[in-house]
């Protein structure tokens, strides 16, 4: 007969700083746990929802980036009269040149500049990413000194609300709207005209184009036709490989970092569980004789103190995870290595998530617990009746 | 004296404990070290970086240039002394995971940076090859290169594959220098331009130049900014060190964190602490009441719970400061070139330090107040 699960309750009850002192240790090392992978969700989620499957980036052989990449005017209308790209309802194709560079702004509360990413679309680029919509002041006129930000530019530089105004590449830029990207990488960049933007640079590039295929069966042959072309120096990418290959970085190493710091930790946090643990087997010397003169079995009492470590566990487990669930109000911006551009993301907590931080919770208290339950369960009657 | 030998006796009842509260300081600590020294890693390229150097870039972001003829017009500021020219490459080498910083430079560029040695007669070698290069030595030595060898880049930003000879190999000057990088012709890079891409040559990445005084920084830097006001390419010029903050900061949340999940550790290991403590004084309530019945006062009993509570934090933060120096290197090692400079410096020792006399204090407050309170009777009838 198993020993009463509420018995083993009680006794850590009975102990409440001993409890609340080790589960507070555990809390935080799942806290760091949940957050890691809170945040690598978020990087991952922010930039697939950028990409939209049907949708191909062209951007030079060799370059990794669009600020690398380089398309002259030629190339990109090969590419875009390529039989695979859509025709939209008014009868122009479903492509969109675009141009991008960095600018250097300050960042709210900040004297040192971070690099944002400025991209001159064509009237057709917000068509290609229906996620992008407006969300106050208006889009940008073609032809004119415009741009409209990203939510979380406009969060988090300065000069970046409606209605003020940008100086960079000698002209004044004025910010007629805001728009929203719907978490994806978009929220951090300004965008504007191509053809302005193009020319206050003085470029004579576009840097990278989308396209919308009119099948997503098409890219294989979009890319073969690309490929063999002599005119053509580019290459093709699904939208959502593009973005997930550029933050590949960032996230092994937010993951490395991450996982690292936990396994340290998690020592920290399980030898105080096992502390605990010897002390409550230690105390209970008696007890354990007794329950096993009772008729309790070795497996009984040895299950019994596991479950007591499990619950240990999981209550600093939950208490953690309770912390980590409000990081989802809060979010984490960051150089992008790769891009070099600054990249806001949120922490996306997923029931994944919870489960692998319950599990990792209750390893961490099965680990910690194992030993002393050992020793308790290889207790001789005799003696440890005698013993107090 | 009887105080001392108390505390040591204390300490020993139970060793299991003791030893694991011990090994857990240790870890704790040896974190902690070793956190803060990937943040000072991270700033390691600007603690290298000069006062004395101004870098002039474009206004707009690092990834426009600057036509070559700026050199020669910045070169006549006052308290300017040497100018050189440099365009970041971003070359591939084998696969993207082996990323080092390229440069092609002036040849010029090394008389600014004497922390940089080379041997006379490699700096002669590399000089006379249009296609030669220098190597750092700690790039040297993680690819096996030596003079002689051939390095072949990918072009990312430039087109097709380039092909270098190493010419040379440079030390930094002392340990803190980083050498982790290759430098090239700027000449070779811009002839090659002319015929492949023609507008993109004759353009520079930034402008380093050497100052007679740094406390002058400030003056010259505006001076040089002035001369380019209103023109096609308006430039910001800032000390080395400045522009390599810059950098750290663009990642400045990542480190944030860094630094906070170090201190987690601690609250973590503090948790443990006062655990240990407070089962050990809650076991003693009996003996602590007879002290007291003796007629030793709370004073005495609070000595006793935080000489114990420091001498745990003493012998384990101390393995945990002795093993930062040995780990370090050894993650220097597995991670070598994520970091090239990895080095515990005297403030995180000194910090270490005082975590772990924190701790050790802070674990004994409520078990001492609690064992100060008891009352004797109540105190003799406790069971552990």
């Amino acid at each position: 007969m198993p020993v009463p699960l509420h018995y083993v309750a009680r006794n850590l009850w009975t102990r409440r700083l001993t409890t609340a002192l080790t589960a507070g240790g555990l809390a935080l090392v799942v806290f760091v746990f949940a957050t890691v992978l809170m945040l690598d969700a978020g990087l991952k989620r922010t930039l697939v929802t950028t990409g939209e499957y049907d949708n191909v980036v062209a951007i030079r052989k060799g370059a990794e980036t669009e600020i690398q990449s380089g398309i002259y005017r030629d190339q990109a209308a090969a590419i875009e009269l390529n039989p695979a790209v859509a025709i939209g309802p008014d009868g122009r194709r479903l492509a969109s040149k675009e141009v991008v560079v960095l600018i250097s702004l300050n960042r709210i509360g900040m004297d040192k500049p971070s690099n944002v990413v400025i991209r001159g679309v064509s009237p057709l680029g917000m068509m290609l990413r229906p996620q992008v919509r407006l969300v106050s002041g208006r889009m940008f006129h073609p032809g004119a000194a415009e741009i409209v930000v990203g939510s979380s530019v406009a969060r988090g530089y300065t000069g970046t609300r409606v209605g003020d105004s940008l100086r960079f590449a000698q002209h004044d830029w004025t910010v007629v709207g805001e728009f929203d990207a719907g978490g994806s990488g978009f929220d951090s960049e300004i965008w504007g005209d191509v053809d302005q933007l193009m020319q206050a640079f003085r470029r004579i590039a576009y840097s990278s184009m989308v396209v919308r295929l009119a099948d997503g069966s098409l890219f294989e042959r979009l890319r073969e036709e690309i490929d063999a072309d002599p005119r053509l120096a580019q290459e093709v990418k699904r939208e959502q490989v593009f973005y997930g290959d550029q933050s590949r970085a960032l996230s092994t190493f937010i993951n490395i970092l991450g996982l690292t710091l936990t396994s340290i930790f998690s020592i920290g946090a399980m030898i105080g569980a096992m502390i605990t643990m010897y002390a409550a087997v230690a105390n209970r010397v008696t007890e354990i004789g007794t329950l096993r003169a009772l008729g309790f079995k070795r497996r009984d009492v040895l299950a019994a103190f596991l479950a007591e470590a499990l619950l240990l566990g999981l209550a600093g487990g939950a208490a953690g995870l309770a912390a980590a669930s409000l990081m989802q109000f809060a979010s984490f911006s960051t150089t992008n290595f790769q891009t070099f551009a600054d990249l806001s993301f949120r922490f996306v907590l997923t029931p994944a998530i919870v489960a692998k931080t319950l599990a990792f919770s209750l390893a961490m208290g099965l680990l910690g617990g194992f030993l002393p339950a050992a020793r308790a369960a290889r207790m001789n009657i005799v003696d440890a009746l005698r013993a107090a | 004296m009887h105080l001392f030998k108390l505390v040591v006796r204390n300490a020993l009842r139970h060793r299991l404990r003791t030893a694991l509260t011990v090994v857990g300081l240790a870890v704790a600590v040896l974190a902690y070290g070793l956190l803060q020294t990937v943040v000072d890693a991270w700033y390691a390229g600007a603690y290298a970086a000069s006062n004395a150097r101004l870098v002039t870039r474009n206004a707009i972001s690092l990834v426009f240039s600057l036509p070559i003829s700026y050199e020669a017009r910045i070169r006549g500021v006052e308290g300017v002394t040497k100018v050189a020219h440099s365009n970041w490459f971003g070359g591939i080498y084998r696969e993207p995971k082996n990323f080092f910083a390229q440069f092609a430079v002036s040849d010029n560029y090394l008389d600014l940076y004497s922390e940089f040695v080379l041997p006379e007669e490699q700096r002669i070698a590399y000089l006379r090859d249009r296609k030669g290069c220098l190597v750092g030595r700690q790039l040297a030595d993680q690819f096996g290169l030596r003079v002689g060898d051939v390095l072949p880049l990918k072009g990312t930003i430039f087109p097709g594959t380039w092909e270098f000879v190493v010419r040379g190999i440079f030390d930094g000057s002392d340990r803190t220098k980083i050498t982790r990088q290759m430098l090239f012709h700027w000449d070779y890079l811009n002839e090659t331009l002319r015929k492949t891409a023609p507008r993109r040559a004759d353009q520079v990445g930034v402008y380093v130049a050497g100052i007679d005084d740094p406390d002058n920084a400030a003056a010259i830097s505006r001076a040089i900014d002035s001369l380019f006001r209103n023109s096609l390419a308006e430039t910001l010029t800032e000390t080395e060190q400045a522009f390599q903050l810059g950098f750290v900061a663009m990642s400045n949340q990542i480190i944030a964190a860094i630094q906070i999940v170090s201190y987690v550790v601690i609250l973590i290991i503090l948790a443990v602490m006062a655990n240990t403590m407070a089962m050990s004084a809650r076991e003693r309530t009996a003996e602590y009441a007879t002290l007291k019945a003796i007629g030793f006062g709370p004073g005495f009993l609070a000595l006793l719970i935080v000489g114990e509570s420091l001498a745990i934090c003493a012998i384990g933060g101390g393995a945990g400061i002795l093993l930062t120096a040995p780990a370090a290197t050894v993650f220097k090692m597995a991670a070598g070139n994520i970091f090239p400079v990895f080095q515990v410096s005297p403030g995180t020792v000194a910090m270490q330090f005082a975590c772990a006399l924190a701790v050790g204090l802070a674990a004994a407050v409520i078990p001492a107040v609690r064992s100060a309170r008891v009352r004797i009777v109540e105190g003799l009838r406790a069971i552990a």
